[in-house]
């Protein structure tokens, strides 16, 4: 005997009611043509199902063309952020019985970086903006033998920003970034405050500085896009004002 | 064509790979190559957290954890490879410390630690806390905490690379390294990398499975690449299958969740595991908890309309603990499934998660042509490689131990015999086996889908090469993967484009998938034994007469061009731990 499947499954699908769902993507494909344009496609769907089941599904069946980047498919590697009816979200944890599916449901490319393909971004100046943060523990002085010792006060005080999965959702929904690319965006200062805030770490001074710039965190205008759209639940907003605050007070 | 030279090529950024780029990189020009972007890669899924005897809240040594992981493993683990593991786990978790990961803390301000399945005090008298972690993000901690440190040396990576082919070359009747070639996936081109040594660190090919924890890109290319060129692969029937995954999904729900007190109920509410391993109760072994789950369902004490599933109870702990210890999968619960947790239980169901086998290497990370002959020049380490650390079973908690301890052994390793190796001539026309390889696929104009023949792959595999097997599902499942083999060949894709084609990729993809599959239903055929991660219905006790050793998996081409897979047998290593009944 095999192991039991869900070959059985069938009959639960014929009490599912699946649905049509059209879903409405921007398709970009320079090898093709120079101008993006929109293309519908409709499809039977459980609505249980997540946005990227609907893109594998289109990908898969209709149009091998559709390109878009995904992995782990439960919210984790960050590679499938998308603007999905008008929001930056994962498609990947975004379930289609959330999004309305009795109207066309919108997928496009996020916003801000060079549109590649379809869905696809050039994500190196995202990447950029991060490695200027200086995202890693410096601490000075001598090495202990074990474990350097933290409170567990001490370790909560930066946990929300340790979720980062650098999807750049919150980036490339900033009206701030769109309209200026230079500004290092949401994500990379999330960054900098795990470490800024880290009681380990010694360099939150040259990070600071770093955010200092004409193009760091007083750039920030406070629209909240960015917390809106973590598929993290990481209150980035906060994290940059408490940013500003530290360059302030220089306490941190 | 581009030719790159570096002294090392890295193949792959998860934790492996960017734990074997930080050592290399301080020691040697190396270059990172990876089909994903690093922060991308699959360690970041892995929840619960990495063993290590720090005995940080309760008396642990070394010593045990070698023990637990050689029982874990069913005797299959060879045992000196164990010792290191357990021993270098210490400095490993302390390493990482140091980079900055921020584990959670005991009120003394060290490294915390909980409970694991299969991990115990003194041999197996009770669970001890050994799992340090960070909640149930450990693996996502330890892949921003790994890339943080490449960015701080300076490794340089080569991002969404995509690399198809193993380059050796016979130098005086020895294969060795010579490099690698990658496909570049926003271009189309194809990039051939020179290189003294090369470390595969690709990760695990559970795609073939259909309800899997494994991403979409796993798909064991690295696997496929070695075997392709004639190298062996080791005990690829030994897969495990985790107990936890959401039902119908097989998205991982850590068993972090049960080490924090969570308990599998039948649809009676029963705690069923007390049956099957009194002790360890529900933190038995894996591969125990998954057959105990079956065997529920099969008794007809499934959960649901179709009683096809258990529940995962974490009704009774307080929220707070939920809130401060597992705050991802709850979320999961809550997202994908619309269910609350601190009120509710979670419908579950064993996914495929994890390959005990693959690459054979030796402890220093180089890989094995065959039971003892090591090909210069080359290295693997983690999911992709087989030490064998993990037997027919790996402990929870141990593949994260796994990827800093033998990616930093890989890396050290591949870096020293750099220092003092040459270069070695690239074989004549590098780039000619991938070139046509993606020039067939994305001409061809076959009738058959790639869609349709990983579904039904991944149908047989579930069906025939998963918890329960018997002589009789193997052969079916040897049977159709090599009839989807055949239809593999009529195979075409819709984008003929070279500007990130994704389609082309999952081609290529689905073909060493196929490959893989093979392999490993042939060798969970000849294997007439249970063991760990193998079980066999027909064969249900362990024979260590005929099987305590390692199967070795060959790719044989005969002068007509025909495939076949020849299995040979390699011995265990034993050292302190003679084979004994296993109870949990």
């Amino acid at each position: 005997m095999s192991t039991p499947t869900l070959d059985k499954s069938d009959q639960v699908e014929d009490a599912t009611p699946y649905i049509t769902a059209t879903f409405r993507i921007r398709r970009f494909n320079p090898e093709v043509a120079a101008e993006a344009t929109w293309e519908d496609f409709t499809i039977e769907i459980d609505p249980k199902e997540r946005v990227l089941d609907a893109l594998h599904k289109i990908k898969w069946e209709l149009d091998g063309t559709l390109t878009f980047r995904r992995s782990c498919a439960h919210g984790i590697c960050g590679s499938d952020a998308m603007r999905i009816n008008g929001r930056n979200r994962l498609a990947c944890k975004t379930l289609i019985k959330d999004i309305n599916p009795e109207k066309p449901i919108t997928v496009e490319a996020i916003k801000g970086l060079t549109l590649l393909k379809d869905l696809v971004v050039d994500m190196e100046p995202f990447f950029q903006a991060y490695r200027d943060v200086m995202p890693f523990l410096v601490a000075n002085g001598n090495e202990p033998t074990r474990e350097r010792l933290q409170s567990a006060e001490d370790r909560e005080r930066f946990d929300d920003t340790t979720k980062c999965i650098l999807c750049a959702a919150c980036t490339s929904s900033c009206p701030v970034f769109w309209n200026d690319g230079q500004y290092f965006g949401p994500a990379a200062i999330v960054n900098a405050h795990r470490f800024i805030f880290d009681s380990r770490d010694d360099a939150g001074e040259q990070r600071l500085e770093i955010l200092n710039d004409r193009d760091g965190v007083w750039r920030c205008r406070t629209t909240f896009n960015c917390t809106d759209a973590c598929p993290r639940g990481i209150e980035v907003t906060k994290a940059i004002q408490e940013v500003k605050r530290a360059l302030i007070t220089r306490r941190y | 064509m581009k030719i790159h030279k570096y002294d090392t090529v890295i193949v792959g950024a998860g934790g492996a790979g960017m734990r074997a780029a930080i050592e290399s990189t301080k020691r040697c020009r190396t270059a990172v190559l990876t089909k994903l972007y690093p922060t991308r890669s699959h360690t970041g899924a892995a929840q619960g957290g990495m063993a290590a005897a720090l005995a940080n809240v309760e008396e642990d040594n070394w010593e045990w954890h070698t023990f637990d992981t050689v029982k874990g493993g069913d005797y299959l683990v060879d045992q000196d490879a164990a010792e290191i593991l357990a021993k270098e786990a210490i400095d490993a978790v302390l390493d990482l410390e140091k980079m900055g990961l921020p584990f959670n803390r005991t009120p003394g301000g060290t490294i915390d630690q909980r409970r694991f399945g299969g991990h115990s005090r003194n041999h197996g008298e009770a669970p001890v806390r050994r799992s340090c972690y960070a909640a149930d993000r450990t693996g996502h901690m330890i892949l921003q905490t790994l890339y943080q440190n490449c960015v701080k040396e300076g490794v340089e990576f080569f991002n969404e690379f995509y690399v198809l082919d193993l380059l050796l070359t016979e130098v005086d009747g020895v294969k060795r390294t010579a490099g690698v070639v990658a496909y570049e996936l926003a271009t189309g081109e194809v990039h051939v990398f020179q290189a003294k040594s090369v470390v595969f660190a690709s990760g695990g090919n559970g795609k073939f499975f259909k309800v899997s924890s494994n991403a979409h890109t796993l798909t064991g290319d690295g696997q496929a690449a070695a075997f392709r060129r004639g190298l062996p692969l080791e005990d690829m029937e030994f897969f495990q299958f985790h107990p936890t995954g959401i039902w119908r999904m097989g998205i991982l729900l850590t068993e972090g969740a049960r080490g924090e007190g969570g308990i599998l109920r039948n649809k009676d509410g029963e705690r069923f595991m007390e049956k099957y391993a009194p002790v360890m109760k529900d933190l038995a072994s894996r591969d125990v908890v998954s057959r105990s789950i079956y065997t529920e369902i099969r008794e007809g004490r499934g959960c649901g309309p179709e009683g096809d599933h258990v529940f995962l109870d974490l009704t009774h702990l307080p929220p707070e603990q939920l809130d401060a210890k597992l705050p991802d999968i709850t979320e999961f619960a809550r997202t994908y499934l619309g269910i609350e947790p601190y009120t509710d239980p979670i419908p579950i169901q064993p996914t495929a998660h994890y390959a005990m086998g693959g690459i054979p290497t030796n402890v220093k990370g180089e890989v094995l042509a065959d039971n003892t002959t090591v090909v210069p020049g080359l290295y693997a380490a983690g999911e992709v490689a087989c030490v064998s650390v993990h037997g027919a079973n790996r402990l929870g908690t141990n593949s994260l131990l796994d990827i800093n301890v033998f990616g930093r052994r890989a890396g050290v390793a591949a870096a020293d015999y750099a220092a003092t190796a040459d270069f070695v001539e690239l074989p004549e026309g590098p780039e000619t086996f991938v070139v046509e390889e993606v020039e067939r696929l994305r001409g061809a104009t076959g009738s058959e889908r790639v869609t349709d023949i990983r579904k039904a792959l991944q149908e047989t595999m579930d069906k025939n090469v998963m918890v329960f097997r018997t002589e009789q599902t193997l052969k079916e499942a040897v049977a159709e993967v090599g009839a989807l083999r055949e239809r593999y060949r009529n195979v075409s894709v819709q984008d003929k484009g070279r500007r990130f084609n994704t389609d082309l990729l999952e081609a290529i993809e689905l073909g060493n998938l196929l490959e893989l599959a093979e392999v490993t239903a042939v060798s969970a055929l000849a294997r007439k034994e249970s063991r760990g991660g193998h079980y066999r219905e027909d064969y249900p006790n362990r024979d260590d007469v005929n099987f305590m050793r390692h199967t070795m998996a060959y790719r044989e081409v005969g002068d007509d061009g025909t495939e076949s897979i020849r299995l040979d047998y390699k011995p265990v290593v034993t050292t302190r731990y003679q084979p004994m009944e296993r109870k949990y």
